[in-house]
């Protein structure tokens, strides 16, 4: 296993007071997530706002200290490393971000900003950095030319293309993608798709895919977890997942995500969860979807139900069989 | 007579670095409760377009007429298109956050818009029916939830506020930009839920805008693609997901992620990035990034003509006219075309 993420939780505290801070009480961002990843392999980690996919994608790649739990890299301990030791294992792990406008300096040239990562890890330099810098850019899909151009001279999938050269210098092992086609238009989204896609393979990458976007995520993806409220609820196969979803969520996600074929569109019957999603700071007992899901019963709010299945996770006390149909489910769904 | 009539639509801003010619001649209808969707990439015009209708763009060169039930909105002056627009024209933006007043409550501003349009109407019949639309949108337990402020709701709540607002003086169309994109899945298909369902029950015409065709397969009766200012094709919306002519279409479907065969398969995106506005290719402004580009491409901007689609299908392509579909014949019908 080229990851292993075991048990992490993360809790932001809140804190009130101005000279005294009191902690008052904590989001639970991340609430025990586990899952590994096989060298080349993509994972794809999709759910809501505030579900905690980034802040999880943050504790992979190091950026957050975690509460508990426990990531292993390639075997060896990466858990809460001081910096100086985390900085070797900063050239394996890499991360693109979303917005590639609030993450490129707009007063640095796109040059220097690619040969970042280089400098920083003294892996070259001079002439031979500018060439290797010129050759990330080529290999992106920029024009190498464009060198000395400021970000703000990049169109949107322009400026992703950076964020990907620059992920890619130090040549790393595994990268976040932290919705990096988010941002951009469909026509646009497809080229960086393609673009990830044959990264991938050339340079036989892992990649840990978030997005809010399930077509995407199936796309790019060989499994797939649906978080929701800070916990792993579903984890499978790309197509198994999206043929078979067991969690009740996951059947609701998959029925509202909006699909580009008019017929489609009609005989799909969504199941419209009713409410918004519970605050982490309290989440709800049991299991944590349960003021909103339609297959709810007593069980559901008192106990937490335990993950079950190897190779199909499913984190529910009542799964959904095939052929059940949640829509005309009549009981729970109580409005939040 | 339809509603809404836009003709030759022109939108163009002055800036240093030269003139942006956001909206090139457009020219639409939309009729008493149907459903119109207007779709588009970033910098297509299809925001622009609206908002300089309703007189919401200040700094813009407009020209063309837009007939609102026979009256041109463009020839009325501010006082008499701040009558129409949010009594009998309603807007919801893509960001409900932004455009609602933090400050206030959400129930006084629902409740202004009687005060505004509508004098006459008492404080306390003005808070009933603040309260009444609320609940019409489904925000539970309308009494109490009048009383706070838009940061006490949640992101699909506000976009529930700003459709109470847009219904509260009974508008004959409503124009909804981008009215989900900040929501997530689940509460997007909540709020395109309710929109769909008061537009039916107030016979609502709806002009809605977007960059997701997605959005609109399930809701629209007709579909109008922009390009870099221009309609490149207009058809019902099954004719558009089925049998496009106009290759900027095609590629848009096409860039779907699941849209071609299976998964992990690669995608099929447009080449390149959309034009700059300030300096717009010659012919077809799409030609330099069409498969299928002809020389009169290049040479001559196509009009938007009558396609075999079916209904009221036209596309601005040279294409030849039966070349619509996604399928391999449509592809050699135009492949053929090109090589002539």
């Amino acid at each position: 296993m080229l990851l292993e993420v075991e048990n992490v939780v993360k809790h932001f505290p809140i804190t009130t007071g101005l000279l005294v801070k009191q902690t008052i009480g904590q989001v639970s961002a991340v609430d025990g997530v586990s899952f590994d990843l096989s060298p080349g392999e993509t994972l794809g980690l999709v759910g809501e706002t505030g579900c905690g996919k980034s802040t999880l994608a943050r504790c992979v790649a190091g950026l957050h200290p975690i509460t508990s739990g426990r990531v292993r890299f390639d075997g060896d301990d990466i858990t809460n490393l001081p910096r100086a030791r985390m900085r070797a294992y900063r050239r394996d792990i890499q991360v693109i971000f979303q917005d590639p406008y609030g993450s490129l300096n707009p007063r640095r040239r796109v040059g220097s900003i690619i040969a970042d990562p280089l400098v920083v890890h003294r892996v070259s330099r001079g002439t031979e950095l500018r060439r290797t810098v010129q050759e990330l850019m080529e290999r992106v899909g920029l024009n190498p030319e464009h060198y000395n151009r400021f970000p703000a001279e990049f169109s949107g999938g322009q400026r992703q293309r950076i964020g990907v050269a620059r992920a890619l210098a130090l040549r790393p092992r595994l990268i976040i993608c932290d919705e990096p086609v988010s941002a951009l238009d469909v026509s646009i989204q497809a080229q960086i798709l393609n673009l990830l896609k044959d990264l991938q393979d050339e340079f036989g990458l892992t990649y840990l895919f978030i997005a809010h976007d399930l077509s995407v995520v199936r796309h790019i993806s060989d499994r797939i977890a649906v978080m929701y409220l800070g916990k792993i609820v579903e984890l499978a196969g790309a197509d198994e997942l999206h043929e078979h979803p067991r969690h009740p969520y996951t059947n609701a996600l998959l029925s509202a995500t909006a699909v580009a074929d008019p017929d489609e569109a009609e005989r799909r019957r969504r199941i419209i969860l009713t409410g918004d999603v519970p605050s982490p700071i309290d989440p709800p007992s049991g299991c944590r979807f349960h003021p909103r899901c339609p297959k709810a019963r007593e069980r559901c709010s008192s106990e937490e139900p335990p993950p079950a299945l190897r190779d199909h996770l499913v984190a529910c006390h009542f799964p959904v069989e095939a052929g059940e149909d949640l829509t005309t489910s009549g009981s729970g769904g109580r409005p939040a | 007579m339809s509603l809404l009539e836009v003709t030759d639509l022109k939108v163009s801003f002055p800036t240093s670095d030269g003139l942006v010619q956001a909206v090139r001649g457009l020219s639409f209808t939309v009729d008493r409760g149907r459903t119109l969707a207007i779709v588009g990439e970033s910098g297509s015009g299809k925001t622009v377009s609206t908002q300089a209708i309703l007189g919401l763009s200040p700094g813009a060169d407009i020209s063309g007429t837009a007939l609102f039930e026979g009256v041109d909105l463009l020839e009325l002056d501010r006082e008499q298109l701040r009558r129409i627009r949010g009594a009998e024209i309603s807007v919801v933006f893509q960001d409900p956050l932004t455009s609602l007043h933090p400050l206030y409550k959400v129930g006084r501003q629902i409740e202004e818009l009687f005060h505004v349009h509508r004098p006459d109407t008492s404080r306390a019949e003005a808070r009933k029916r603040a309260i009444e639309l609320l609940g019409l949108v489904g925000i539970p337990r309308p009494d109490r939830r009048v009383d706070d402020y838009p940061h006490q709701f949640s992101g699909g709540m506000r976009q529930r506020a700003m459709i109470a607002m847009s219904l509260a003086l009974n508008p004959k169309l409503i124009v909804a930009d981008e009215p989900t994109t900040a929501l997530d899945a689940t509460v997007q298909a909540q709020i395109l839920e309710l929109i769909g369902r008061v537009q039916a029950e107030f016979d609502i015409a709806l002009i809605l805008i977007t960059h997701d065709l997605g959005v609109v397969a399930g809701i629209a009766d007709e579909v109008l693609v922009m390009y870099a200012g221009l309609v490149a094709e207009r058809a019902d919306r099954r004719t558009l997901y089925y049998r496009p002519h106009h290759p900027y279409t095609k590629g848009l479907l096409e860039s779907i992620p699941g849209s071609t065969g299976t998964r992990g398969d690669r995608l099929r995106p447009i080449p390149g990035s959309p034009p700059s506005l300030i300096d717009l290719p010659s012919g077809c402004a799409f030609h330099p990034r069409c498969p299928y580009a002809m020389p009169v491409c290049a040479a001559e901007r196509p009009p938007p003509a009558k396609v075999t689609g079916g209904g009221g299908h036209a596309s601005a392509c040279w294409l030849p006219h039966e070349a619509v579909g996604l399928g391999p014949e449509a592809d050699a019908l135009r492949l053929q075309a090109k090589e002539a």
